[in-house]
C-alpha cells in the first residue's frame, strides 16, 4: 500500500467503512434475488451525499478534486465488496471526458449535477465483441442545425440507469479509421434513442441502445468535431485505471477470503493451509497481487501527474490487473472445491465479475498489443 | 521551504558538485561491471581513483557511522546521493557481501571493538568477506548444520565442511555459522568470525555448469580461532543469521539485475528474427511472450520502489516476494535469449560465436542460481506462506 496523505487515508478508512457496513457483497446479492434491479437508488444516493461522485471533479463546479488517486482507492474499496454503483462510468468516466473534452458551457451544465448525483452520465463507445474504438459504425450526419445519429451501441454501462450518454459516433471517414469519430452528450429519453437492458453474467446494468435518428443540437458535441478519438483514449485510460484498481480490490478481498477459508477448512484432519502446495499456490498469488498493487498504485500517480509515462502506466496496470484477476478467481473456485461451485457461496460473484471487468475498455490482450506498439515492435 | 527540505537541498548541490568534480568521466554507466558475485574490482587507474575518493567519503558505504568510516548520511540524503549518481552514470564502487550483508549484521550485533577492527576495512573496500553458511547436509535445511566449534579456553577449535562459499577463493576473512552445541537444532548455532589465513583452513573451488567458479568449498580441520572473533552470544547465531539473511534477499530481490540497463529483449528480437510488413517482431508468439515479460520487470521495478517507500525500519518479509519476483524475471529473460538467438544462443566455445553469444547461454545457465542461493524458491514462499499469511506450519 502506497504511502498516503491524511486526507488520503481518510478517504481510504470512510470507504472501507461504508462499503463493509453499507453495502457488502450480500447486499449485492439481494438486490439480485429480489430481481428489483441491476442497482440500489437508495445506496447510490448515500455515495452522493458523501461527495465520492464529485472526487475528479474540480471544486468550482461541486467536487473536491482529489484526482484519480482518491478516486481509486474508493474504486479498490468498492471492488472487494463488488458494490454496483455507477460512480466508475458517470463519477470517474464521465467527469474525466468533460473535464478533459467539454467546452465551459458543458462543464458547468454536467460536472455539478454528477459531482452531486443527480445526473448519471455514461459513456456509449462499443459496437462489436471487442473493445475498438476505431472500428466505430454509427453515424452522426450533419442535419440542419445539429446532427442525427444513426446506429447501436452494446455494452453502456449503467445505461438503464443513465440520465445522459456520451456517445462516440463517425462524422466521417470508415469504420477502422481512427479519424472522424465524434463525441456527443445525448440525453436518454432523447427521441429515437432505445434503450434495452442486457442480462449478463454479472447482473449489472449494462444496455444495448439503438439511436434511430436521434437529432442533437451542434451543441452536443463535445470535443473537435471529428478528433475523438485521442482525447477520448486519454480519458479511457483514466477508465481503465480506475477498472484496474476496481480489479485490485475484487483481487485483495478474493485472495483474503481464500486464505480464510483455506485455514478453517479441515480435511484429512488437517486445516487445508498446513498443506505445503496449497501454502505455495497462495505464496505465488500473493507474490503476483504485490506486483498488480505497484502497478496500479504507479498508474494512478502518473495519471494524476499528467505524466509523459501515464500511457504506459495505465496499459500496464490494465494488463496486469486483467491478468491477475482472471488468475485469481479461478483459484478462488479451485482452492474452495465443492462449495466454490455454488450459487450459494460468493466466490461465484467473485469470478462473474471479474470476466466482464477484465475485457471492458479492452483486455490484457489489447494492452499488450498496445505495449508493443508503443516501444515499436 | 522548512529547515529540512533546505538543508536536503544544500546536501544535493554540495553532492553534485562533489561528483562532478571526482568521478571519472570514462567510467560513466559503467556500474554494471560490478554487478557481479566476484569480489574483484575491474583493474585500471580511474577504478581505483573512484573507490579512493568515494571511499575517502565514506559514501561506499553511504548510511554506516562516520566513526567507522561510513558517510553518515541519513536515508534522506543517501536517496539523493543514488539519484545524483544516477543522473551522470555513476555509482557505488563497492559490491560485495561485506557491503550488503556482513557490514549492516555487524553494526547491529558486533562489539565495539569487533566494529572498529573489521568494519572500516569494509568502507575502505579493502577487505573481503565470504560466507560460510551452507554445508553439504545443510541446504535449505540450514539450520541442521554439522561444523563444530568445540570450547578449547581461549579459542575454539573448528572442525567441518562448508559449501557454496562464493569468493571464498579470494576471501580474506569468513563469517561463519558453526555448532556450539548438539542438544539444540537453532539454539546450538553461533556466529564466528574466521581468518582465511588461519592455519587449517582449505578452498577448493567448483566448477559450475556455466563453466564459471565463483564458489567454492571451504574444509575446517583443527582450526583455532580465538574467542574474542564470536558475534554475540553463544547460541545467538541463529538470530544474527536470519537478520543477515534479510539483508541479503534484499539485495537479491532488488539487484538491478534485468531491469532496464540489459538490452531490451525487442531489440534482440529484431536483429535475430526480423520484423514483417509491420514492423512487429516476426514471431508473434513469441513477440507477446516478451511484453508479458517486460511487464513484470516494470512492475517487479516499481515493487521495489514502493516496498523500499513503505519501509519504516529496515527490511521485510517482503523481501522474499521481491526475490522470487526477480528470478522469475531473470530466469525468463535468460530462456529467452536462447530463444531468440536460436542457433547462435548455444554456443560455448570458439571464433564461430561472438563474446555476446557466448554469454547468453552461460548467463541462463548462470541464472538457474538466482532461485536457489540466498534461500531458494520454495523457501520464499514458504516464509511468505507462514510469516505474511500465517499459514500453519505443516505438521
Amino acid at each position: 500500500m502506497a504511502v498516503l496523505t491524511e486526507e488520503q487515508t481518510m478517504l481510504r478508512d470512510g470507504a472501507q467503512d461504508w462499503v463493509t457496513d453499507r453495502a457488502p457483497v450480500g447486499a449485492f446479492r439481494k438486490l439480485r434475488d429480489s430481481g428489483a434491479g441491476t442497482m440500489d437508488p437508495a445506496l447510490w444516493k448515500e455515495i452522493a451525499d458523501m461527495g465520492w461522485a464529485g472526487i475528479v471533479v474540480p471544486e468550482e463546479h461541486g467536487g473536491s478534486d482529489f484526482g484519480l488517486t482518491g478516486m481509486g482507492l474508493v474504486l479498490e474499496e468498492m471492488g472487494k465488496q463488488l458494490v454496483a454503483s455507477p460512480l466508475f462510468i458517470s463519477g470517474l468516466v464521465a467527469a474525466t471526458a468533460f473535464r478533459q473534452m467539454g467546452n465551459a458551457a458543458q462543464q458547468a451544465e454536467w460536472l455539478p449535477k454528477i459531482a452531486d448525483g443527480s445526473a448519471i452520465v455514461t459513456l456509449a463507445v462499443d459496437e462489436g465483441n471487442r473493445h475498438d474504438t476505431a472500428k466505430t459504425a454509427l453515424t452522426a450526419e450533419a442535419s440542419g442545425d445539429g446532427y442525427v445519429l444513426t446506429g447501436t451501441k452494446t455494452m453502456v454501462i449503467d445505461g438503464m440507469d443513465a440520465d445522459a450518454m456520451l456517445v462516440l459516433a463517425r462524422t466521417s471517414g470508415a469504420p477502422g479509421q481512427v479519424d472522424g469519430l465524434t463525441l456527443l452528450v445525448v440525453p436518454t429519453d432523447a427521441a429515437g434513442v432505445d434503450r434495452h437492458g442486457l442480462v449478463t453474467v454479472d447482473r449489472r446494468g449494462y444496455a444495448k441502445v439503438s439511436f434511430g435518428g436521434v437529432q442533437v443540437g451542434k451543441d452536443a458535441v463535445v470535443g473537435q468535431v471529428g478528433g475523438a478519438h485521442a482525447p477520448l483514449e486519454k480519458v479511457l485510460d483514466v477508465a481503465r485505471v480506475g477498472l484496474a484498481a476496481e480489479m485490485l480490490g475484487m483481487c485483495q478481498q478474493a485472495f483474503d477470503t481464500t486464505l480464510a477459508y483455506l485455514k478453517t477448512r479441515v480435511q484429512f484432519n488437517t486445516i487445508l493451509a498446513q498443506f505445503q502446495a496449497l501454502q505455495h499456490r497462495m505464496a505465488d498469488l500473493f507474490m503476483e497481487m504485490q506486483l498488480v498493487r505497484s502497478a496500479v498504485e504507479h498508474a494512478v500517480r502518473e495519471i494524476d501527474a499528467d505524466s509523459d509515462g501515464a500511457e504506459e502506466a495505465a496499459v500496464l496496470a490494465k494488463a496486469m490487473a486483467s491478468d491477475f484477476a482472471n488468475k485469481m478467481t479461478r483459484q478462488m473456485i479451485q482452492l474452495h472445491g465443492g462449495i466454490g461451485m455454488t450459487d450459494q457461496y460468493d466466490a461465484g460473484f467473485y469470478i462473474k465479475r471479474s470476466r466482464l471487468l477484465e475485457m471492458t475498455f479492452g483486455n490484457a490482450a489489447q494492452q499488450c498489443e498496445r505495449w508493443a506498439q508503443m516501444r515499436g515492435y | 521551504m522548512n529547515v529540512q527540505d533546505s538543508q536536503l537541498t544544500a546536501f544535493r548541490a554540495e553532492a553534485r558538485e562533489w561528483l562532478d568534480k571526482n568521478f571519472p568521466k570514462s567510467l560513466a554507466n559503467r556500474g554494471d561491471e560490478y554487478f557481479d558475485i566476484s569480489p574483484r574490482y575491474p583493474e585500471g587507474e580511474d577504478w581505483a581513483a573512484w573507490r579512493r575518493a568515494m571511499c575517502g567519503r565514506g559514501w561506499g558505504t553511504p548510511t554506516w557511522p562516520t566513526e567507522y568510516g561510513g558517510g553518515g548520511l541519513t536515508r534522506q540524503q543517501a536517496l539523493i546521493l543514488r539519484d545524483e549518481l544516477e543522473k551522470i552514470g555513476a555509482f557505488i564502487p563497492l559490491t560485495g557481501i561485506a557491503v550488503s550483508m556482513f557490514g549492516p549484521t555487524l553494526l547491529e550485533y558486533g562489539t565495539a571493538e569487533q566494529k572498529q577492527r573489521h568494519i572500516p576495512p569494509i568502507c575502505a573496500g579493502e577487505m573481503i568477506w565470504c560466507q560460510g553458511y551452507s554445508e553439504p547436509g545443510a541446504g535449505s535445511d540450514l539450520a541442521s548444520l554439522k561444523t563444530r566449534a568445540e570450547d578449547i579456553g581461549d579459542e575454539f577449535l573448528v572442525n567441518g565442511q562448508k559449501i557454496w562459499t562464493s569468493g571464498s577463493m579470494h576471501a580474506h576473512w569468513c563469517f561463519c555459522l558453526v555448532r556450539t552445541d548438539t542438544s539444540h537444532k537453532h539454539e546450538g548455532i553461533s556466529f564466528l568470525l574466521i581468518d582465511m589465513k588461519t592455519p587449517g583452513v582449505e578452498v577448493r573451488p567448483i566448477t559450475l555448469i556455466s563453466g564459471k567458479q565463483t564458489f567454492a568449498e571451504v574444509f575446517f580441520t583443527d582450526v583455532k580461532v580465538p574467542k574474542e572473533n564470536l558475534v554475540g552470544g553463544l547460541r545467538e547465531g541463529w538470530t544474527i543469521a536470519k537478520r543477515l539473511m534479510q539483508f541479503e534477499r534484499e539485495g537479491i530481490g532488488a539487484r538491478k539485475m534485468t531491469v532496464g540497463e540489459l538490452r531490451p529483449l525487442d531489440e534482440v528480437a529484431k536483429e535475430y528474427i526480423g520484423t514483417d510488413d509491420e514492423g512487429r517482431i516476426a514471431d508473434l508468439d513469441l513477440r507477446a511472450r516478451i511484453v508479458r515479460h517486460q511487464m513484470w520487470e516494470r512492475a517487479h521495478r516499481l515493487t521495489v520502489a514502493r516496498v523500499a517507500d513503505e519501509a519504516k525500519t529496515g527490511p521485510s518479509e517482503a523481501t522474499s516476494v521481491l526475490k522470487n519476483a526477480a528470478s522469475h524475471a531473470l530466469q525468463t529473460r535468460g530462456e529467452m535469449l536462447i530463444e531468440i538467438t536460436g542457433f547462435q544462443g548455444i554456443g560455448w566455445e570458439g571464433d564461430d560465436y561472438t563474446q555476446t553469444q557466448r554469454d547468453t547461454i552461460r548467463q541462463m545457465l548462470q541464472a538457474k542460481a538466482h532461485s536457489i542461493y540466498g534461500g531458494t524458491y520454495e523457501v520464499q514462499a514458504n516464509i511468505i506462506s507462514k510469516r505474511i499469511l500465517g499459514m500453519l506450519d505443516h505438521q
